[in-house]
């Protein structure tokens, strides 16, 4: 990526979900913790995963698989919390897997391949196509404004 | 909108500026020599008009002048002070109130003309003014000292944004959860020098955390010092005479609370105004001083505030207030003929109800007392009305200290713990075995509970969350026990059904996000002991969610006081004890306030009356001996046991008095069958109570014989409080 000096670098926190590479802006991201008891909340729209402790501070985790509607996760580790802090508020999106932060230029950068579909299309801003495999980027802010989709 | 920061801090103090100011005037027309007071006003609209020089606001700084000329005059004697001048000058307030609020939010003065007003007021300033000129230079000067001397006190205070105070206290409650971790560790351990280190911490965390709280309290009077010139304005349009007089400003309370309240307190401000006091000639035909009075009251009382305001008006007319209700459609006209005063009067709380004859624009702009009320149980308050015909009306309003933390019953359900505030909480019942499977009956597929002879409706914690019922089968299904925790909502109380109950605790309230701030179910998180997040219940939304209180509310009453009527006299809980001369007496458990025991030194007397001193109040002392045997002699002597004293305390509508008993048997609950005839008047009749002839008291007679002064207050009630 050397050559690269001419265009612009972005920084993303990636982590995996059913097999998905995804992305979010690191700016966005406060932090990562490992597995946090949750409390569940009844009534909530499903989305919602529960409340978290995080340091004294009360945080909503979302359940970014029931969010994506991708399957419900059948592995044996417990989900990460990516917080994220959106507009002033903190919230947690559980995550399978955390990845590395990576640098991808925007000359990789394409729009969501027209194959996928449902909610994923709409929550997605884009894909950098990396050598391996596609680094989806989440939109933060409609994921975690559960009225949006 | 962004504005720069000197324009903000200009604002911030001419606000402030601005309400002296316009208390002032309204005080200075009471008294318009004051001048002390003409002084201050002038120092106030000087600095606000010399400020608004910096900032190059001429509109403000024109009007301003213009009010400060005005009062040269008067501070010099030229003038003297009429309502015309007052009116002028508290539009001086208004102008620049507008100007203030056009400045905030559009960053300019707004367009607005001014011109009118300050030609008007350079008119009076000349009226009279046919005396000798006076320099304004020289005054000017001296205000100016006294300006710098007064600057010194303000000093001492520093402004301090409330998004900071909100966060210490946020870091305040986890300092606090930290510090409850680390007790709890330390008492594991056996460590001397640890034990002496955290019970240091424990100590400053506790010191720490009401030094901010403190922070966060402002006095009432920071609500009230809008009032004068509301009861002013209001009463010089409704052509009424009304005087306000106000005691305990300076109590103090949350800031949240105090924004929260605000606007219920004008509302029942401009009620008792517009429809409270009467107009001149009917005061003056009822033999009331012409001019009415509206009082203000506030003070502390176990933890909470109490706001009381009341008018020496006409009262309310409990049975206009049933024939509005019933011609609204609120009620059943069989319902209201069994209501009695107080039911009635509650009525003005009923969603849909305003009893103003004619609209006024001042009140009855369809924010009625529902909404009033609605907004202080928001905050986890109560309000109560007395009203005494043709004599007066009083509210009284419940306000927590604050709501950052709040006392709580911890109870489980489904697995999870959930916080109910207790402020609503009534009472816990738990019943087991057999109970438990018979206590639970239907009434048209609803759930109800007979307690002490009245049905309770049932509401089950886990079906109104929907929880998963098999994981928390072991309790609700089989019915081994059941758990019932009774709740007020608004004017209703229920059995909220849960799998245990585990404790109390204060716990520190903190918001849900967005995403789940629509449930109505909930008020908010904690954070308990072990550190897990437990939801706090919202009462009055969990009963709205269960059904409670929509437009089957008042058919439910209907039959449940049918119901009661006709299992009233099945079952009571009643209290047994040993009254007089070893004689077995009860009363019903529900005039019993609370049973208490006090050392006999205790024991003070007014003249002849042997009284108590309880709960910040004087408790009135009944020897039972005494009275039932015709002994009125209220200078008896107290009969105790180890030098103790049993008290039973009871209440009769809001006085409370305490009925000396010999010893306090047991609370039984009885289905009285034998009745036998009483032998003298404060005996209601006898019965066979546990197979022994027990004689049931009647508690107003022996009131109204002990102490007969009691009922002329209880009537005169109303009129006392303002």
């Amino acid at each position: 990526m050397q050559e690269s000096t001419l265009i612009k670098q972005h920084q993303f926190c990636t982590f995996f979900l059913e097999e998905l590479f995804f992305g979010i802006e690191v700016e966005k991201v406060q932090e990562i913790i490992r597995y946090q008891q949750i409390t569940r909340v009844p009534l909530p729209p499903p989305e919602v995963g529960g409340l978290i402790n995080l340091r004294s501070q009360i945080v909503t985790a979302i359940d970014l698989r029931r969010r994506l509607d991708l399957p419900e996760y059948s592995g044996e580790s417990l989900p990460l919390n990516v917080v994220v802090k959106i507009e002033e508020e903190i919230i947690s999106l559980l995550v399978d897997e955390v990845g590395d932060v990576l640098d991808v230029s925007d000359d990789r950068f394409e729009s969501p391949p027209d194959t996928l579909t449902g909610k994923i299309r709409q929550l997605i801003r884009g894909a950098y196509k990396l050598e391996n495999c596609l680094l989806l980027i989440l939109d933060v802010e409609k994921t975690v404004d559960l009225t949006a989709f | 909108m962004e504005i720069d920061e000197d324009l903000k801090a200009f604002l911030v103090e001419s606000n402030d500026n601005l309400n002296q100011i316009e208390g002032d005037l309204v005080a200075l027309e009471q008294n318009p020599t004051d001048e002390e007071l003409i002084n201050r006003i002038y120092r106030n609209l000087h600095t606000l008009k010399g400020n608004c020089g910096f900032l190059a606001l001429e509109k403000l700084e024109s009007v301003a002048h213009a009010g400060e000329n005005l009062l040269t005059r008067l501070r010099d004697r030229q003038l003297s002070l009429n309502p015309e001048i007052t009116s002028s000058l508290l539009q001086v307030v208004d102008s620049v109130k507008q100007i203030l609020t056009s400045l905030e939010s559009i960053g300019e003065e707004g367009d607005r003309d001014y011109k009118a007003l300050v030609e008007k007021l350079h008119g009076l300033e000349e009226s009279r003014n046919l005396q000798e000129e006076t320099s304004e230079e020289t005054p000017e000067e001296e205000e100016n000292l006294t300006i710098y001397q007064s600057s010194s006190i303000v000093d001492k205070t520093v402004r301090v944004d409330v998004d900071v105070l909100d966060k210490l206290m946020n870091l305040v409650g986890e300092l606090v959860l930290c510090r409850n971790q680390i007790l709890e560790f330390t008492n594991q351990k056996n460590d001397t020098a640890l034990a002496d280190t955290s019970s240091r911490l424990d100590l400053v965390t506790t010191e720490l955390q009401e030094g901010v709280m403190k922070t966060r309290m402002q006095p009432i009077r920071t609500i009230w010092n809008k009032f004068p010139r509301l009861v002013r304005d209001l009463a010089i349009n409704l052509g009424k005479q009304v005087q306000l007089e106000m005691e305990g400003e300076d109590t103090e309370l949350d800031k949240t609370l105090i924004e929260a309240i605000g606007d219920p307190l004008t509302h029942i401000v401009r009620n008792c105004v517009d429809h409270g006091i009467e107009s001149t000639p009917t005061r003056l035909a009822a033999g009331k001083p012409a001019s009415g009075k509206i009082l203000l009251r506030a003070f502390h009382e176990s933890g909470y505030v109490i706001v009381e305001i009341g008018d020496d008006g006409g009262g309310i007319d409990p049975e206009k207030l049933k024939l509005k209700a019933i011609e609204k459609g609120l009620i059943t006209s069989d319902r209201a003929a069994r209501l009695n005063v107080r039911e009635a009067l509650n009525l003005i709380f009923l969603p849909g109800f305003s009893t103003a004859k004619r609209i006024t624009n001042l009140s009855g702009r369809g924010v009625g007392m529902d909404v009033v009320r609605t907004n202080l149980e928001k905050i986890g308050g109560t309000i109560d009305i007395y009203s005494n015909l043709g004599r007066g009306t009083s509210f009284k309003l419940k306000i927590p200290l604050t709501l950052a933390i709040i006392p709580t019953l911890i109870v489980t359900t489904g697995g999870d713990r959930y916080a109910i505030p207790q402020v609503n909480l009534l009472e816990l019942v738990r019943l087991e075995g057999e109970q438990a499977r018979k206590g639970v009956e239907m009434v048209h597929g609803a759930p109800v509970h007979r307690l002490r002879g009245k049905l309770l409706p049932l509401v089950y914690l886990n079906k109104e969350l929907k929880l998963d019922t098999s994981e928390c089968n072991s309790s609700a299904d089989n019915h081994e026990t059941l758990n019932i925790v009774v709740l007020q909502a608004t004017n209703k109380s229920f059995g909220l059904v849960v799998d245990s109950i585990n404790d109390t605790q204060e716990i520190v309230v903190k918001p849900l996000g967005k995403q789940l701030k629509h449930i109505s179910c909930f008020a908010g998180a904690t954070i308990v002991g072990d550190g897990k997040v437990a939801l706090i219940l919202d009462v009055q939304g969990l009963a709205q969610s269960a059904e409670l209180l929509s437009d089957k509310q008042s058919s439910s009453i209907i039959a449940e006081n049918t119901e009661q009527e006709q299992y009233g006299d099945e079952t009571q809980m009643l209290l047994l004890f040993e009254g007089a001369d070893n004689r077995r007496m009860a009363i019903p458990l529900s005039q019993v306030a609370r049973l208490e025991e006090f050392p006999q030194e205790a024991v003070e007397r007014i003249g002849q009356q042997k009284v108590l001193q309880y709960r910040e109040e004087i408790l009135p002392l009944i020897y039972l001996s005494s009275i039932l045997d015709n002994n009125v002699d209220r200078d008896f002597s107290v009969p105790s046991v180890d030098g103790k004293i049993q008290v039973v305390v009871v209440s009769l509508g809001k006085n409370l008095s305490g009925l000396l008993v010999e010893n306090i048997v047991d609370i039984v609950e009885e289905r009285i069958s034998v009745k036998g005839a009483a032998t003298q008047e404060e005996i209601k009749y006898a019965a066979v109570i546990q197979g022994k002839v027990t004689e049931l008291l009647d508690v107003e007679a022996v009131i109204k014989k002990a102490l007969p002064y009691v009922f002329q207050q209880d009537r005169s009630v109303a009129l006392s409080r303002v």
